[in-house]
């Protein structure tokens, strides 16, 4: 399953690639199918919320992808790293609420995506099973 | 077209409340008492509990564990499955402190007998401190970093039996080894006689005592069996009703029934004990994703607002308990194998704006905010875990600091690296299990929901049994306390049911 042209990742993509990249830079390292398989995770996560959350999610998208062309004469997608990072560092200690909130759930949504894959957990070297001690002998 | 039926006695909820309640009433079907559970998650079979974090967390929780209070800053954790939240928490059974139930000021409730019934669930639930070969590094190191930081550190008492280590505790027990609701209470009470529906979702009682019931379609796909009443809308007619379904299940119940009683107080109260995950890399790999979770604590709730307790979390839930982002956020986690980890609890108070209310759908809304006083415990705590985390040899700390990683040549300076202004909502993963109160228990109206036996104020038929009696936090984790508490509404229930039930409906309402 891709993500439903319904769904603020599919109208979105590059913007989510690209926080996706500041949050965790592992991900500009993944493959088509891995990151086919990370906006899955997202996707379905983002069915589950209620419309209202998914089109506070897409205009928060839009913003990002948007609010840099001010400022630094690019949109999100087209900045490079140091740049991306310092702007959304600088919305995550923003005064505002709302701003860090959002923020921090789109965030959330990426890490979501990058570490609910078995590949990502295994490259970190979480080892959890369910046989417990006995996997370790 | 909604199905209808007619039981004596119906218990909302599974949980460590619901699940005491039906096993302790469950005698009274021999006398030809019609009792029903209803709850609002599926039954698990014992293979599907796979240990997968996603896959488990979104067939257990509400919301996948991420259910946010209304200003988004806050996720609370609570499970929709037969046996309630038994099902995924750690098995941590600590009975509650006398200090506690004296500050709650109850008339006719004594730590005494509820230290009683605790005990009482103990005995039954395997309560027992684990064996020493099978405490993993991470508890170790918390244990010697504790005592060596000064701190009183003391070992849980956990109600596993057979516990083989997967650390998988909160995604369920893999292994049965876990003695939750689901694995004693609840078999106990349908080998009695007792029917447990689940998928059930009690949408409202009405004054005639009648429940408005949805019961959900198994997805396609989806984990857990199909409920053991037909999907679609069903009427449940009452003679007594005991809700069960926590502190947010049974407040929000009762806020959008129609209840021919005035409850001022209903909503109130509400406390969770904030939590926070703090990691620290060690240079060495340590056995941490092994072993039983949560083995010991340091209890200084009543000094200083904070528990801490040793915990290990799973690649996402650790992931977005970070703060930050980018590099150093990701240099963390490929240390997994060599991470310690604790968890911090601030003890908060009842206040008037922390409240559980209903939006116009009838769903939860709970509003939260930190107190001044609960934001000290966290830091307060944050800094001992901090001191802890150093004294057992750790070489940084990631936690709620700027920058977030606290090198060990920094642990001198901790009450300046960290401090409440890194605390922001927003900025920090915040997020609660320990949900209490919203139909606290008391004198009155004016200052409570039920008396003291769980009885609703001017509803006789109606009781609370759940962590939302609790008048304020526990300051421990409530587990073996809900059933204690329970224990005392199935007594309250045993020696008035007669009455009750052969009064008529409408004699009973006032």
């Amino acid at each position: 399953m891709t993500p439903s042209s319904a769904s603020p990742l599919s109208s979105q993509r590059d913007t989510f690639r690209a926080v996706a990249m500041s949050v965790v830079p592992e991900t500009a390292e993944l493959d088509v199918a891995q990151w086919e398989e990370a906006e899955r995770i997202v996707a379905r996560a983002i069915a589950a919320r209620p419309s209202r959350v998914q089109r506070q999610l897409a205009l928060l998208l839009r913003c990002l992808e948007w609010i840099p062309l001010l400022l630094y004469g690019h949109r999100l997608s087209r900045l490079d790293s140091a740049r991306r990072a310092k702007f959304l560092d600088s919305l995550q200690t923003s005064r505002l609420l709302l701003v860090r909130r959002g923020v921090w759930g789109l965030r959330t949504l990426v890490l979501m995506g990058y570490y609910g894959r078995p590949a990502a957990v295994a490259a970190i070297g979480y080892r959890a099973d369910p046989r417990g001690w006995e996997a370790r002998r | 077209m909604s199905e209808a039926h007619a039981y004596d006695i119906v218990v909302i909820g599974s949980g460590a409340g619901g699940g005491t309640v039906a096993q302790e009433l469950a005698p009274l079907v021999r006398d030809g008492v019609r009792i029903l559970v209803l709850e609002k998650g599926p039954r698990f079979a014992d293979q599907e509990f796979t240990g997968r974090e996603l896959e488990m967390a979104e067939a257990l929780y509400q919301d996948g564990g991420a259910f946010l209070t209304r200003d988004g800053t806050m996720t609370l954790a609570f499970a929709q499955a037969y046996g309630g939240s038994t099902v995924v928490y750690t098995g941590t059974s600590l009975t509650a402190p006398e200090r506690v139930i004296r500050d709650w000021g109850i008339p006719g409730l004594e730590h005494a007998d509820l230290a009683a019934r605790s005990a009482k669930y103990a005995d039954q639930n395997n309560v027992h401190l684990l064996e020493e070969p099978l405490i993993n590094d991470n508890n170790r190191l918390f244990v010697e970093g504790g005592r060596k930081a000064g701190y009183r550190v003391e070992q849980f008492p956990v109600n596993v039996k057979g516990c083989r280590g997967s650390s998988l505790c909160n995604l369920g027990c893999p292994n049965q080894a876990k003695q939750g609701t689901n694995r004693v209470q609840l078999p106990r009470a349908e080998r009695a006689g007792v029917e447990v529906v689940t998928r059930a979702d009690v949408r409202s009682i009405s004054p005639d005592r009648t429940l408005r019931v949805r019961i959900a379609e198994r997805p396609a796909g989806a984990k857990g069996a199909p409920s053991e009443w037909a999907p679609g809308e069903h009427v449940v007619q009452a003679r007594m009703v005991v809700c069960a379904g926590g502190a947010i299940g049974s407040t929000t119940l009762l806020l959008r029934s129609p209840l021919p009683a005035r409850l001022p107080c209903l909503g109130r109260g509400f406390t969770c004990h904030p939590a926070l995950i703090l990691v620290a890399e060690h240079p060495h790999a340590i056995t941490n994703d092994v072993g039983h979770p949560k083995s010991y604590f340091v209890d200084r709730a009543e000094a200083e607002r904070f528990v801490l307790e040793t915990c290990m979390y799973f690649p996402f839930v650790t992931a977005k308990s970070l703060t930050g982002f980018g590099p150093s956020h990701s240099a963390i986690m490929r240390a997994f194998p060599r991470l310690q980890m604790i968890l911090i609890l601030a003890c908060d108070h009842a206040t008037g704006m922390n409240h559980i209310a209903v939006d116009r759908a009838g769903d939860p809304v709970v509003h939260y905010s930190l107190t001044d006083d609960t934001m000290e415990g966290l830091v307060r705590g944050t800094r001992a875990a901090a001191r802890i985390f150093f004294a057992a040899g750790a070489r940084r700390v990631h936690a709620p600091a700027d920058p977030p990683l606290i090198e060990a040549r920094e642990a001198g300076r901790l009450d300046e690296r960290i401090a409440a202004r890194h605390f922001r909502p927003g900025t920090v993963a915040i997020s609660a299990a320990h949900l209490m109160g919203g139909c606290g228990m008391g004198r009155a109206p004016a200052d409570s929901v039920t008396d003291v036996w769980g009885r609703v104020h001017g509803l006789p038929w109606l009781r609370v049994a759940d962590a939302s009696l609790f008048p304020d936090s526990l300051e421990i984790n409530p587990y073996l306390t809900i059933m204690a508490v329970a224990d005392r509404v199935a007594e309250g229930i045993r020696r008035d049911v007669r009455d009750l039930l052969a009064a008529p409906l409408e004699a009973a309402h006032a």
